[in-house]
């Protein structure tokens, strides 16, 4: 039974990572590639709260969890910031315009 | 507990997919919010009741604050008309197809290690008793987590140095300011 559930909610997460990783792959705008990134925090997050309903509530779980959070906050606010600074400097949001590091 | 974990499992997956299919990036933003809240309640529902409710504090307003940035970026804010802005369309969905079998597979075919409570029959399901798992997550963090939570806290800093730092336009800077150009 506690197995059953768990892979049910480790399930989701899968799917969420894998639906984070094709819009980050696949859109070109800067803020939807963020929302993709944010998708693939979002299954990790699932992810610990299933390992840590399963596995007898360890702690270092839940603190995943609060590092995860920290994460999403710290991922969401460079990435505001670099969409900002690169469209002042030349009005650029799409990914397929800034380009000048790609090797 | 399996039809609460698959029923919003379910509604945080299709929200997720759905973020990347709309029209309006508005309403992209809020289906993603809509995954976040699924994937909270989740969370409430295995007894993370502290945790669960600060992803959801924390993602509406998160979100809240990225539709101003959809509307301030996007040219197609409020999605009046039909538009997509992909590229690699194709390799992106074999590779997230390829992931997620391999992630599924693994999750399937791993024999995972029963509990003790749940091998004897005694737990069948949740938590084992003990104390609360804010007390204890609180406890963990003031003490044997105590190098997660200075960690935490000094990638914050460097988060809140580091975004001022990006932000402010150098052409807009001290020199602009004194006049010399």
């Amino acid at each position: 039974m506690t197995e059953l559930v768990l892979r049910i909610a480790l399930t989701a997460p899968a799917a969420l990572v894998a639906t984070g990783l094709y819009g980050a792959l696949s859109q070109q705008s800067v803020v939807m590639i963020m929302m993709g990134l944010e998708l693939v925090v979002n299954g990790l997050i699932l992810g610990a709260g299933a390992f840590w309903w399963a596995g007898g509530a360890p702690v270092v779980a839940s603190v995943l969890i609060v590092v995860l959070v920290t994460v999403m906050a710290v991922e969401m606010a460079m990435g505001f910031a670099v969409a900002l600074a690169i469209y002042r400097a030349r009005q650029v949001d799409l990914t397929d315009d800034a380009e000048e590091l790609a090797g | 507990m399996i039809a609460l974990v698959s029923a919003l499992g379910a509604v945080a997956v299709v929200t997720g997919l759905l973020v990347f299919t709309a029209d309006s990036m508005a309403r992209a933003t809020f289906l993603l919010l809509g995954s976040f809240v699924a994937v909270a309640v989740v969370l409430i529902g295995f007894g993370l009741g502290y945790l669960g409710t600060v992803v959801i504090l924390m993602m509406t307003i998160e979100m809240m604050i990225m539709v101003v940035f959809m509307v301030m970026l996007m040219m197609n804010p409020a999605g009046l008309m039909p538009m997509t802005m992909v590229h690699n369309r194709r390799g992106s969905w074999a590779i997230a197809l390829v992931v997620f079998g391999l992630l599924t597979a693994g999750v399937w075919l791993v024999p995972f290690p029963v509990r003790a409570g749940a091998a004897t029959g005694g737990v069948t399901s949740g938590p084992a008793a003990g104390p609360d798992a804010t007390v204890a997550l609180g406890d963990a963090l003031m003490g044997g987590q105590m190098l997660t939570m200075m960690t935490l806290g000094l990638a914050l800093l460097a988060t809140i140095v580091g975004t001022v730092a990006v932000a402010v336009s150098r052409r807009e800077g001290r020199a602009e300011r004194r006049g010399i150009s």
